[in-house]
């Protein structure tokens, strides 16, 4: 899937580089440790910015290009800043014959994003997730860790109106 | 003493569910109660019937209870924990039966089945090594590296007929036989736990509440080929498995079941995490160890053989979850009684997880050559409101659509393969009459497509090719030349594509167009969905004798395309219907008709 970049501007503090710094430290010398960095550069700033990638190429010795290569590649990595509350619709098998469409167009429909967006006070971002294994309570959506399963289309404007 | 334990099923389904506020409520209203020395509570791993969570075992009793909530914990302490009366209102119901069960066993969806590879999840606390050792944990791997030299475990699991668990079922003996054979300054033990069929989560199950499983068995297989070092590649969306994997090796580091000279002998392994990122093609071994390496996730042509040269160019071993979780079995055991279970070419069970339209879903392990009728009818107990099944889907993107003419066939790895579909890693979705077959093809092209890494043209573009004319289909443009492009397209891909993601992909648009093909001409010929399902081909109407002109319909259409005055009949203005559905969910008289 092609990743839009971002252009919202970057906003990373001393501190984030610092703790990037600390963690590419540890763990450079391990084998194929580029992964783990750019899990852990996620975590820190939330996203991974070129400004992020590029401090990870220096410190790591890495072509840029190689960084961007691994960052477009994994759908978990993102390019662009999540919203305040992240909803993830599940589009898996189990999901999808129990009607997770609806519950996806509903909520597309609501926000008036589409997967992939985010509204335009920062509150809610959205996309379609893979299967999260929680096939016996489909169809279920996350907004950020907190899971909600067993959905009809109705339920959708009174979970986002709790938020 | 204790008299009493408290099983509380902390498995992803029962978690989401609310499991996490059960157990601590049930801990604080037993230390209110003063029963702390009396009553533990274990924050146990899945039960496997998810569809009923949160779900909650007392023993002795066995007394199983469903759709537990945090304002039952009271009346469950106050009855069943100080009086000792079981507190019938939330025992689990059964539909099959149409009754309440009082125990465990009792419950016809564990009545069929036999748990080797779940045997501990759900018995056990999965946070901690003591309950997995009480278990006879690490017992298989003592009596390995004191008993046994590294040919002879290999030959344990090759007559065991034990073969790979994540689909291909290629014989998991003949891997550590190839593996071992191949000298080399370092070799490799890899876990696949990067679970990313959708529908699938057996290898979350065991991750889950049988982390010790995995790690033993690691350390079987890396004693039986010669390595020290292992890695497991575990999927970022599994938080629960990861935290429960990170515990584990903790434990095992501090009992030194890992590490340096384990049980004494001189044997050294450790185990590493690592974390997937999204990337279904990471499933495949190649891909997954490149991406271990830190790379693009991309596969190579196979040979050279992991075995050979995998991880770090050193030969490798590469096993599913549920593979590893039967070997330390196998181990205590015996070969011959593994090889007793099962069919003459699969051995042992398969856990599938059993989802879709059906009235249990959850995870069923069952012995090689039990029938599709079994699993639904008996231990998935039907499809629920009385609709007419269609299809199962095994294998996930990779598999196909079994339809109703084979239910009685006997599950295996062959078998799967004669009737077009495949084992896979064990999802199986059940599809009831309201599914479109032509939309779950479209559905999982969807997938391949997105999925596809774009390194080899015949995956990369004929995937898209596949989606376009699907969708051609869809939106009712289709001609009955496209069914013949489908079919050729498909065929191709299967025998260029570089590997399993390519090869397996065009597998679910083959088995429909199989199977199903009058619901394909009905799209094309008729320009009908006769499951009522792709958008452009339904029409909504309403039938002015049942009417009662009511106008709620007319009320709630988004577009106003419902016109009509009270106490007549309504009609739809088709060239504004965007085919939503409101009208039909909302009247209260079936007036209105999907054609």
């Amino acid at each position: 899937m092609q990743k839009a970049q971002t252009t919202i501007p970057f906003k990373g503090t001393k501190e984030q580089e610092e703790k990037l710094k600390a963690v590419i430290t540890q763990l450079r010398d391990e084998k194929g440790a580029l992964m783990p960095i750019l899990q852990h550069a996620q975590d820190i700033y939330g996203y991974l910015p070129m400004e992020v990638q590029e401090v990870i190429s220096e410190e790591m010795d890495i072509p840029l290009e190689e960084v961007y290569g691994v960052v477009s590649f994994y759908t978990q990595f993102t390019l662009n800043p999540k919203g305040q509350y992240n909803i993830a619709v599940c589009l898996g098998t189990a999901c999808y014959v129990k009607g997770s469409k609806e519950i996806f167009d509903a909520i597309s429909d609501k926000l008036g994003i589409g997967p992939g967006g985010c509204t335009a006070d920062g509150k809610f971002s959205f996309e379609a997730c893979r299967c999260i294994g929680a096939c016996g309570l489909a169809p279920v959506m996350m907004i950020n860790d907190e899971v909600y399963g067993r959905l009809v289309k109705d339920d959708v404007g009174k979970i986002l109106d709790r938020y | 003493m204790i008299r009493s334990h408290v099983l509380i099923c902390s498995g992803e389904n029962c978690t989401s569910s609310g499991s996490e506020k059960l157990i601590s409520a049930m801990e604080s209203e037993i230390v209110k109660k003063g029963l702390a020395d009396e009553v533990k509570v274990i924050k146990a791993g899945c039960f496997d019937l998810c569809s009923s969570g949160p779900n909650m075992i007392i023993y002795p009793e066995g007394a199983f209870y469903s759709n537990v909530t945090v304002a039952d914990i009271s009346e469950i302490v106050e009855e069943h924990l100080i009086k000792g009366r079981v507190v019938k209102r939330l025992l689990h119901h059964d539909f099959t039966q149409e009754k309440t069960v009082s125990s465990l066993n009792e419950v016809p969806f564990y009545q069929k089945q036999l748990r080797i590879a779940l045997r501990n999840c759900g018995v056990i606390n999965p946070e901690d090594i003591d309950e997995y050792i009480a278990f006879d944990g690490y017992r298989a791997l003592g009596k390995v590296l004191t008993e046994m030299k590294p040919e002879e475990v290999i030959d344990v699991v090759l007559r065991s007929g034990l073969r790979g668990r994540g689909g291909a079922g290629f014989p998991t003996g003949r891997k550590w036989q190839l593996a071992r054979g191949n000298a080399a300054d370092q070799k490799y033990v890899c876990c696949n736990a990067d679970e990313g069929d959708p529908g699938a989560f057996m290898d979350r199950s065991v991750l889950e509440g049988d982390p010790h499983s995995v790690l033993e068995a690691m350390a079987i297989a890396g004693y039986a080929i010669g390595a020290t070092q292992g890695y497991i590649y575990v999927r970022a969306e599994y938080p629960i498995a990861i935290k429960r994997l990170r515990i584990a090796i903790d434990q095992a580091r501090d009992y030194n079941l890992l590490g340096k000279d384990i049980f004494g002998t001189g044997f050294e392994f450790d185990i590493e995490l690592r974390l997937g990122s999204g990337a279904f093609v990471c499933g495949e071994e190649t891909a997954l160890m490149t991406s271990i390496e830190g790379h693009r996730g991309e596969p190579h042509p196979r040979p050279p053989f992991p075995a050979v040269k995998g991880l770090f160019g050193k030969p490798t071993i590469l096993n599913n979850v549920e593979t590893y979780a039967n070997i330390a079995q196998i181990i205590l055991k015996g070969p011959e009684w593994f090889s007793s279970i099962g069919t003459e070419k699969s051995k042992g069970t398969k856990v599938f997880a059993l989802g879709g339209k059906i009235n249990h879903t959850g995870l069923v392990e069952i012995p090689m050559g039990t029938t599709l009728r079994e699993i639904i009818d008996d231990i998935g107990g039907g499809i629920p409101g009385g609709k007419k099944f269609k299809a199962a889907q095994t294998g996930g993107p990779s598999g196909g659509c079994i339809p109703p003419e084979h239910l009685d066939i006997k599950i295996d790895y062959d078998n799967l393969i004669s009737i077009g579909s495949m084992m896979g890693s064990g999802g199986l979705i059940v599809m009831d009459e309201d599914n479109c077959m032509v939309d779950i093809a479209r559905f999982f092209l969807d997938f391949t497509v997105d999925e596809s890494c774009g390194k080899c043209v015949p995956c990369r573009i004929g995937t898209r090719r596949l989606l376009e004319i699907l969708d051609k289909i869809i939106s009712g443009n289709g001609e009955m030349k496209d069914l013949d492009r489908l079919d050729e397209l498909c065929r191709y891909i299967k025998e260029n594509s570089l590997c399993g993601l390519g090869q397996t992909a065009p597998n679910p648009v083959l088995s429909t167009l199989h199977y199903f093909r009058d619901e394909y001409l009905a799209h094309v010929v008729d320009k009908r969905c006769p499951a009522g399902v792709c958008k452009s081909l339904i029409t909504y109407e309403i039938d002015p004798v049942k009417c009662t002109g009511c106008t709620l319909c007319a009320r709630n259409c988004p577009t106003n395309a419902i016109t009509g005055t009270v106490k007549n009949p309504h009609v739809i203005d088709k060239s504004k219907c965007i085919k939503c559905g409101v009208c039909q969910q909302k009247c209260r008289f079936s007036a209105v008709i999907k054609k």
